[in-house]
C-alpha cells in the first residue's frame, strides 16, 4: 500500500494534474477567506466592467492632495481621453475639409491635435451635416482645449443664500494617494452582466462544479460497480438481465436522455444535488462494463475459488477477494467519471437546463450567462474566458492524474 | 522406493469416500458443443491415494472442478460417503466444503495478496469452529500446522503472501490443509509451479498428511512418473474418459491402453536415450 503511493507520487503525470488540481482546490478553500459574502451579491449596476482598480470619484475629491509636476502627465491625459471613435470622427472632419491624412496616424495624439487646432473651424457648417454631428464637434473640440490648457476643475457649492460659491479647486496637478482614499475596489475580472464580482463568482462556481462532479462521479461508479461486481461475478441470468439493461443505457446517448431527465424535473427541482445525480445516473454504463470484464477474469481465479472453499458468503468474496483487485481501476474510472461530470454540467448549463439560476454559479451557468448577454459579441472576454480556462485545468488536472494512475498500475492489472 | 511408501492395503474393502456414476460435463450447445468429462465412473476409498493422469485438455480439472463443488456435473451422479451430494444451497455447500479441500496448481495465484498469511490460517480455525478460542490457542494452533509444513509461524506472521517463496507458499497451502483435516483432499498440480527440491518436499507432507489424518488424497497430474511414485491407485484420463484404471503396480508395470503406453514412454529417463518411437505409432493410428 505505502508502496503504490510512493509510485503513484513518483508518476510525474501524477504529481502535475494532482498539483494542479489541489491548487484549485486550495484557491477555492482560501480565497472566501480574504473575500467573504455572497458570490451573487451585485456590486455593479451596469452591466460588463472591465477588469481593474475602481477609486471612488468621491471620496478622491474629498481626500487630501499632494502636488505633483509630472512632465508627461499632459500628453497622457488628452491621449487617454480622446476615444478611437472620437480618433476616427476627426479624420472624418478632415476629409471633408479635404485635408490630406495621408501618413496620419491616429494613435499618434499630438500630431492628431496639431491638424485638428490647424483645421477646425466652429464657424463652419458643412452641407449635408446634422445638427447633432455639428456640436458633437464643438463639444470635442471644447473637450481638447480644455485638456490643452491644463485648467483647474472647479466644485461649485451653494451657501447659505442659495449663491454658487467655489468650494473646491481640482489643479491638474494634484494627485491623491489611493491609500488615504477610502473606497477603493480591485475587480481583477471585472464585473458580469449582472455587476456581480466574476472572480468571486468564479471561485464559488468552481467549487460548485466540483461538488457536482464529485456527486455524478461517485453516484455512476456506485452503480457502476454495484452491477459490474454483480454481473461479473453471479453471472448467468442476473449477468444477462444487468447487462441488457446496461446496453440499453448504452445505445441511448446520454447526454439527450440528460436532457430530458433535467428538462422534466423543471426548473424548482433543479438543485446543483438534484442535476449531479441526474448526471451520475446516466453515465455509469462505461464503468459497469469495464468493471464487469474485469471481475469476469478474476472470478475464476484459484484464490477466488480458495475463498469460495473457505465457506466465505458472496458479498465476503466479492468485496475481500475481487474489490481490491480492480480498485486502482475503479479509482481511475471514477476520476474520470469526475471530470465528464464536470463537463456534463457545463453543457447542460449552457443550454439553460442546468441548476436553479438563483442559488449558486456553476461554471456552466457562469458560461450561460456570458453567453446570453452577447459577452461573447462585446469584448467582455473576463466573463467567459477564465471560466473556460479554469474548466479545461479541471478537466486537464483530472485526465493527467488519470493517465498517471493507469501509468503505475496497468502493469499489475495485466498480469 | 514405491514399496517403501505404497503399504499394499486393499483399499476395495474399506468404506466409499467419494464415487461418481456417469459423470459429464458438457460446456457450450449446438455447433460449439465440446465434452469435457465424458461418462466417468470412479470409486475413491477412505485414505486411499488416488493419481488422476493424463495430458492438458483431457479434463482433469474440469473433474477436479466437479468434485470440489465449484461447478456442477451435465449429467450423473457423485457420491460423498456413499450418499448423493447435495449442493443446492450455499449452507450445503459449506457443509460439504468441511469435508473437501484443495490445493491448487499456481501458489502465486491461491492466496489473497491483499491478505495477511494469518488471516488466511485463522480462517480455517474459524471455519472448523474454533472462533470462540482464545488468542493462545488460536495462535498455538497456527504453530503447529508451520511446524507440520517446516515452516515458522512466527517468522510469517504480519507477512502477506507475495513475500514468500513459491515453495514456502505451497507449503501453507498444506498447512490450511492440516487446520481443517477434510475428508478428501483435492490436490491439482500442486508441484508443477515448484522446484524439483520443493516438489520432493511437498510430496512428503502430502503422504504424511494422509498418513496421519486418513483422509483420501485426488491427486491429479499430468506425470505418470510422480503418479507412480506416490499413489495407491491411477486413473489414466484421455479425452474425457478414463481409459485404464487400477492399482498403481498394475497399472503401470503392465498397461493395457495405448495411451497409458505412451504416457509412461513420454517419461524422460536419465539413463536412457529418450523413446519417442511410441509417439509416431500413436500418431499413425
Amino acid at each position: 500500500m505505502k508502496n503504490t503511493l510512493r509510485q503513484v507520487f513518483h508518476s510525474p503525470k501524477f504529481v502535475a494534474g494532482f498539483v494542479i488540481f489541489a491548487l484549485i482546490l486550495l484557491t477555492m478553500i482560501i480565497y472566501p477567506l480574504f473575500n467573504p459574502g455572497n458570490p451573487l451579491e451585485q456590486i455593479g449596476v451596469g452591466t460588463f466592467a472591465k477588469p481593474g482598480t475602481y477609486v471612488s470619484l468621491y471620496d478622491a475629491a474629498k481626500s487630501p492632495t499632494e502636488t505633483l509636476r509630472l512632465a508627461d502627465a499632459n500628453d497622457k491625459r488628452i491621449a487617454s481621453r480622446l476615444s478611437d471613435s472620437d480618433r476616427v470622427e476627426m479624420v472624418e472632419w478632415f476629409k471633408i475639409m479635404n485635408v490630406s491624412v495621408e501618413g496620419l496616424d491616429i494613435s499618434d495624439t499630438d500630431a492628431l491635435i496639431d491638424l485638428w487646432s490647424a483645421n477646425y473651424d466652429p464657424s463652419v457648417r458643412p452641407q449635408g451635416m446634422t445638427n447633432a454631428k455639428v456640436n458633437y464637434y464643438k463639444r470635442l473640440n471644447n473637450q481638447i482645449n480644455e485638456l490643452r490648457s491644463g485648467d483647474s476643475i472647479l466644485i461649485a457649492d451653494y451657501d447659505d443664500e442659495g449663491n454658487l460659491i467655489e468650494s473646491k479647486k481640482i489643479s491638474s496637478e494634484d494627485y491623491v494617494n489611493t491609500k488615504s482614499v477610502a473606497n477603493v475596489k480591485f475587480l481583477p475580472l471585472g464585473t458580469d452582466n449582472f455587476g456581480r464580482d466574476v472572480l468571486k463568482e468564479l471561485v464559488s462556481a468552481t467549487g460548485t462544479s466540483i461538488r457536482i462532479g464529485l456527486i455524478a462521479g461517485i453516484v455512476a461508479t456506485l452503480i457502476g460497480l454495484t452491477f459490474g461486481l454483480l454481473a461479473g461475478y453471479v453471472g448467468g441470468v442476473l449477468d444477462d438481465v444487468i447487462m441488457f439493461v446496461t446496453n440499453i443505457f448504452t445505445v441511448i446517448p446520454s447526454f439527450v436522455l440528460l436532457i430530458l431527465i433535467t428538462y422534466s424535473l423543471g426548473q424548482e427541482q433543479r438543485g446543483a444535488t438534484v442535476v449531479a445525480t441526474v448526471i451520475g445516473f446516466t453515465s455509469w454504463t462505461w464503468t459497469a462494463r469495464s468493471v464487469r470484464s474485469q471481475v469476469i477474469s478474476l472470478r475464476n481465479r484459484d484464490h477466488v475459488n480458495l475463498s469460495k472453499l473457505s465457506g466465505h458468503s458472496l458479498l465476503r468474496i466479492v468485496l475481500m477477494d475481487i474489490l481490491p483487485y480492480i480498485a486502482s481501476y475503479v479509482v481511475m474510472a471514477f476520476i474520470l467519471q469526475v471530470s465528464s461530470g464536470i463537463l456534463a454540467e457545463a453543457q447542460l448549463s449552457l443550454l439553460g437546463l442546468g441548476p436553479k439560476t438563483t442559488q449558486v454559479p456553476t461554471l456552466g451557468l457562469m458560461m450561460n450567462w456570458a453567453m446570453l448577454y452577447s459577452a461573447h459579441t462585446n469584448g467582455s472576454w473576463w466573463a467567459y474566458f477564465p471560466v473556460i480556462l479554469v474548466i479545461s485545468l479541471i478537466s486537464f488536472s483530472l485526465n493527467l492524474m488519470n493517465t498517471g494512475l493507469d501509468q503505475v498500475f496497468n502493469p499489475t492489472l495485466r498480469d | 522406493m514405491s514399496e517403501e511408501v505404497r503399504n499394499n492395503t486393499d483399499f476395495e474393502n474399506k468404506p466409499l469416500c467419494l464415487s461418481g456414476r456417469g459423470v459429464t460435463k458438457i460446456f457450450g450447445f449446438g455447433d460449439k458443443k465440446t465434452v469435457a468429462v465424458d461418462h466417468v465412473d470412479f470409486d475413491f476409498h477412505e485414505g486411499e491415494f488416488v493419481s488422476i493422469v493424463g495430458e492438458s485438455g483431457s479434463g482433469k480439472t474440469t473433474l477436479s472442478k466437479m468434485l470440489l463443488g465449484l461447478s456442477n456435473q451435465t449429467e450423473g451422479q457423485i457420491l460423498f460417503q456413499g450418499k448423493p451430494r447435495d449442493i443446492s444451497s450455499g449452507r450445503k455447500k459449506k457443509e460439504y466444503w468441511k469435508g473437501i479441500q484443495a490445493i491448487f496448481q499456481d501458489p502465486f495465484s491461491s492466496f489473497n495478496t491483499f491478505q495477511k498469511v494469518d488471516n488466511v490460517l485463522l480462517d480455517c480455525i474459524n471455519m472448523r469452529g474454533g472462533k470462540s478460542l482464545s488468542k493462545k490457542e488460536k495462535f498455538d494452533m497456527m504453530t503447529e500446522a508451520c511446524n507440520f509444513v517446516n515452516l515458522k509461524f512466527a517468522e510469517l506472521t504480519n507477512k502477506y503472501p507475495f513475500e514468500l517463496s513459491g515453495g514456502q507458499m505451497q507449503r501453507l497451502m498444506i498447512a490450511r490443509i492440516f487446520l481443517l483435516k477434510p475428508k478428501i483432499l483435492l490436490a491439482d498440480e500442486p508441484t508443477s509451479m515448484v522446484d524439483a527440491c520443493s516438489r520432493a518436499t511437498i510430496l512428503d507432507m502430502l503422504l504424511n498428511l494422509r498418513d496421519e489424518t486418513g483422509m483420501t488424497v485426488i491427486f491429479i497430474t499430468h506425470d505418470i512418473g510422480l503418479a507412480y511414485y506416490i499413489s495407491d491407485t491411477v486413473y489414466i484420463m484421455e479425452h474425457g474418459k478414463f481409459v485404464e484404471y487400477g492399482k498403481a503396480d498394475e497399472v503401470i508395470l503392465q498397461p493395457k491402453a495405448a495411451y497409458t503406453k505412451r504416457l509412461i514412454s513420454d517419461v524422460p529417463k536419465i539413463h536412457e536415450e529418450w523413446d519417442l518411437s511410441t509417439v509416431d505409432q500413436l500418431s499413425e493410428n
